[in-house]
């Protein structure tokens, strides 16, 4: 062939990743977080689930303190007695769960209904992407507490509730992207073959879309675990017996003033630390995805 | 000989999407454009089997969408598209594999994140015309056929010159053994020296698969080369259809007899004088035809019939067809 | 060449332009010579990658990074632009020399009238008037063959054609009577009909104001019929040049003579055309000595090297094994 071998798309995307070194760093310590919260039960020296090893003798004390397990409670003890660096990890662990859960299922709900609206046209488009401008115009977090509110506790309602408040995003995108690759002359020598729209949508035309949709994807599961915190946080989340970090920092709150900052200001900074490191990863994808700022 | 592929009066007309704020826009007197594009207006063609119909026309003409309308990409408008006597489309959708389609622009007709042996089995397969463990040889027999290695198959289109996608996007188009190829300007943008390697393709696939074609495109030298018989589209009409050869000796539509004049040839004497017959004017907006004949305003022949009544294509005394009040006797 | 020319408006020698890519150094411009006397229409034809407009660009300075003007110079009326600070560039481009580029839209603003933009052009490089400007401007656009010129001028782009406004942006280029005009394939984008009239406006106003016009372009045939002089560029080198004529009936190089056999006009209608095998190389990866030698029928050991720049009398050549050397004896 006249073109020399050439380096994969993807190799060359990995290259232009590890030039940006903040974005790196960033990557690594979403990658950190994600592994220490998966091992979470084998790390902790507590599981703050575990009502059963709670002692209220060990509750508030300040970091440092070597409680009734003998252990040293390096982060402190929240006011139920929990040992806050495994209460932190259990909680990462949730909220990285839910929020990449509800990422994936709006993901793919959306980014369907998306490409769909663009590959039908007229009224089904009309009405599809009507309804979305609709949701788009009320607040996430409106939509969410609400839905959590009627939904009750729990953590499949906690999702179901961040879906619905979020795959309008992933729809809006997959349908500007769709809509422009719909015209391109490969879809219409699909049609010419002919190829099944089914396949047409989800074998050519979506693939093509992906780029779009891997940035909104980073962004959203970012806000999906801020959202979730939000939720949590104002008791719409999870159950008191598995707090997330939003409770975490909920329960610590009333102590704030006491002097007992670490309840609240540990779990603060494990969420704030996950959330700019997937912000700055999906930051970096954005710039190399995005044909504009290209050379 | 009866023909193989019959287009009988197909008119493709494009309304505008108007959206609700600019329907009331256009009720309350806005400039909102609500006038409907006649593209292909009331057209009529038939290929012969084994035919290469040039169908030659400039820039928004009608011609590429007359092509899809043909190839079952768009539906028509109004009349219908048969090949060997079924239609083409059935409710609203492709409905026969035996017509298939090579695009302009190879960077755009083949989709970027597909292997070329996938892109090539992927219509087959679907329609049962190849067995999923004979795919390999097949595909490697139809990348033979146009001038590429087996290994191809396995590399993306981006790893091709724009020349091999164009021999991948015929590969594709062949392997769905279809009856009649649409060919919508396939060289037009290829570099020259590549040109004619794939005018060379066409011709060596035509000589030993027997294939029909319809070739559209804008360069009369190429149309020429490679046609039996042209039509000469403008502003969505056939204004000519005739033997090749025959139409280029003596052209009998005005429109005809311009087009050809304008074509910059090769000056191979410096004393010769070259001078530029142009036609005057401009391709009048297809949103507002003239009415009676569309060439018309363009034409040094035009009398007060041309502005009123639309010439019906006539073939007088054994001459090909022409639709003009006024043929040019040569 | 350029020795036989007494009093060049345009000299360039040896010029070099390359691009810093991810890949490595791209020789796009490949110490490319050539003069220009005033007046002259010139003709640059080459397939694309071929450097024909990066040449164009190199002229005018208009190289950004990652691309640089990396040797040679370019001489306007025997001064020296290579190296001209961005400022003392500005002032010439659009006065001394201007451009003409294949898609209008990207010389023509959108939202301006073709007016202002014209006044602005003039304003760009002389103090007028509004009403002097908006004469002079009314006055170029009829000269290019738009009817009605004046009330036009309240126009916006979006108004034009697509032919109309290609006018338009000769006009443009016309305005500060320029002694030269680089014209990178004005005509491709338009119909035949269209390309046909504005050819034949090009030419009379090459001869009526004694413009140098360089005619960037793939097709042979356009250029036959314009220019008095071609330039054959392949993979960044010019490899042939002379009168017009002359090099389209009695090419030198392989390439050249090869393009002109495999135009459709030059065979029997239906019979294969004579094509050029292989495809355009990278200029990346480009062989040793003449880029052309893969592709060539004619090439031997020698053509390893890279040939020299043939002369004979108004023609050049760069060929180990030029063609048709026994009838010009």
């Amino acid at each position: 062939m006249s073109t020399p071998r050439e380096a994969t798309p993807f190799a060359v995307f990995r290259e232009e990743f590890c030039r940006n070194r903040v974005a790196v760093i960033a990557l690594g310590v979403v990658a950190i977080i994600g592994v220490i919260a998966l091992l979470a039960p084998w790390i902790t020296p507590q599981n703050p689930y575990d009502l059963s090893k709670l002692s209220l003798a060990d509750a508030r004390r300040p970091p440092g303190f070597v409680g009734s397990g003998g252990y040293v409670h390096w982060l402190g003890t929240d006011a139920q007695g929990r040992d806050l660096f495994s209460a932190i990890l259990y909680g990462l662990r949730i909220s990285i769960q839910i929020g990449v859960m509800a990422g994936a299922i709006a993901f793919t709900l959306g980014a369907t209904l998306g490409a769909f609206a663009a590959y039908a046209g007229g009224r089904v488009e009309a009405l599809i992407m009507r309804v979305i401008d609709l949701q788009l115009s009320f607040p996430a977090i409106l939509l969410a507490l609400v839905l959590a509110a009627v939904l009750g506790q729990g953590k499949w309602p906690l999702i179901a509730a961040l879906v619905t408040a979020q795959y309008a995003y992933f729809a809006r995108t997959a349908h500007g992207a769709a809509s422009a690759e719909r015209s391109k002359e490969y879809v219409e020598a699909a049609l010419s073959t002919p190829l099944s729209p089914r396949r047409v949508v989800f074998r050519h035309i979506l693939p093509n879309c992906l780029p779009p949709l891997i940035v909104v994807a980073t962004v959203q599961i970012a806000s999906a675990i801020a959202l979730e915190a939000t939720l949590s946080f104002l008791g719409l989340g999870l159950p008191v017996s598995e707090p997330s970090l939003g409770m975490l920092i909920a329960n610590g709150f009333q102590y704030m003033l006491s002097g007992r900052y670490w309840i609240s200001i540990y779990p603060g900074i494990a969420l704030i630390f996950l959330i700019v490191a997937i912000n700055l990863v999906g930051d970096q994808i954005r710039d190399q995805l995005n044909p504009r700022l290209r050379r | 000989m009866t023909p193989l592929v019959l287009a009988q009066n197909v008119s493709k007309r494009f309304a505008p999407r108007l959206g609700l704020g600019e329907r009331i826009a256009a009720k309350l007197g806005s400039p909102v454009e609500t006038r409907t594009v006649h593209a292909v207006d009331n057209v009529s063609l038939a290929i012969a089997k084994g035919e290469v119909l040039g169908l030659v026309g400039e820039s928004g003409c009608g011609k590429s969408t007359l092509g899809r309308v043909i190839a079952g990409i768009h539906p028509p408008s109004a009349g219908q598209v048969t090949i060997g006597g079924e239609s083409v489309m059935r409710e609203g959708r492709k409905s026969t594999t035996r017509i298939q389609t090579v695009f302009q622009d190879p960077f755009a007709s083949l989709d970027p994140r597909i292997r070329i042996g996938e892109a090539i089995a992927e219509g087959p397969l679907a329609h049962g015309l190849m067995r999923k463990a004979d795919a390999r040889a097949e595909v490697a027999r139809w990348l033979d056929a146009v001038g590429l290695p087996a290994e191809a198959a396995e590399r993306f289109p981006h790893q091709f010159s724009g020349g091999q996608r164009q021999r991948v996007a015929i590969a594709r188009a062949l392997a769905m053994q279809p009856d009649i190829l649409v060919c919508d300007e396939p060289v037009a943008s290829l570099d020259v020296s590549i040109q004619a390697q794939i005018v060379n393709l066409f011709l060596k696939l035509r000589r030993e698969l027997g294939l029909t074609m319809l070739f559209i495109s804008h360069d009369l030298g190429i149309v020429r080369h490679i046609s039996d018989r042209i039509a000469i589209m403008y502003l969505g009409r056939i204004v000519e259809t005739g033997e090749t050869e025959a139409v280029f000796a003596a052209p009998r539509h005005p429109y005809t007899r311009a087009l050809l004049d304008s074509v910059p040839k090769l000056v191979t004497d410096s004393e010769e004088l070259v001078s530029f017959k142009a036609i005057a004017g401009e391709l009048p907006s297809p949103l507002s035809p003239p009415p009676g004949c569309h060439f018309h305003l363009r034409c040094p022949h035009a009398q007060a019939v041309c502005r009123e009544i639309v010439p019906a294509s006539d073939s007088q005394g054994g001459m090909h067809p022409v639709a003009c009040h006024f043929p040019l006797i040569s | 060449m350029s020795g036989t020319m007494r009093n060049p408006l345009l000299e360039v020698t040896d010029l070099v332009t390359e691009f810093a890519t991810r890949k490595g150094i791209l020789r796009a411009v490949d110490k490319v010579s050539f003069a220009i006397e005033a007046g002259e229409i010139v003709g640059l034809v080459g397939e694309s990658g071929s450097g024909k407009s990066v040449t164009g660009f190199s002229i005018l300075g208009l190289i950004d990074p990652p691309g640089r003007i990396a040797g040679g110079s370019v001489r306007l009326g025997g001064r020296e632009l290579v190296g001209l600070p961005p400022a003392q560039l500005r002032a010439i481009r659009g006065k001394a020399i201007s451009m003409v580029f294949q898609d209008p839209s990207a010389t023509l603003n959108p939202v301006l009238t073709i007016g202002t933009q014209m006044h602005l052009a003039i304003a760009a490089h002389e103090k007028t008037s509004e009403a002097a400007a908006r004469a002079r401007a009314a006055e170029v656009l009829a000269r290019v063959g738009i009817p009605d010129a004046r009330s036009r001028l309240d126009a916006h782009p979006h108004q034009f054609s697509g032919g109309m406004r290609q006018r338009v942006a000769i006009a443009i280029a016309l305005l500060n009577r320029p002694s030269l005009i680089i014209c990178d394939e004005p005509t491709t984008a338009l119909d035949v009909s269209i390309q046909a009239q504005i050819l034949a406006e090009m030419k009379a106003l090459a001869r009526d104001l004694g413009t140098a016009m360089i005619w960037i372009s793939h097709d042979l045939a356009t250029v036959s019929s314009l220019a008095r002089r071609i330039l054959v560029m392949y993979a960044g080198r010019i490899i042939e040049q002379g009168p017009v004529a002359d090099v389209l009936r009695h090419p030198r190089h392989p390439y050249t003579a090869g393009l002109i056999a495999s135009l459709p006009a030059n065979a029997e209608p239906g019979r294969e055309l004579r094509q050029i095998p292989g495809a355009t190389p990278s200029l990346f990866d480009l062989p040793p000595g003449c880029a052309f030698a893969p592709r060539c029928a004619f090439s031997s050991a020698a053509c390893a090297q890279a040939p020299a720049l043939h002369h004979a009398g108004p023609r050049g050549w760069r060929c180990h094994h030029p063609r048709g050397m026994e009838e010009a004896r």
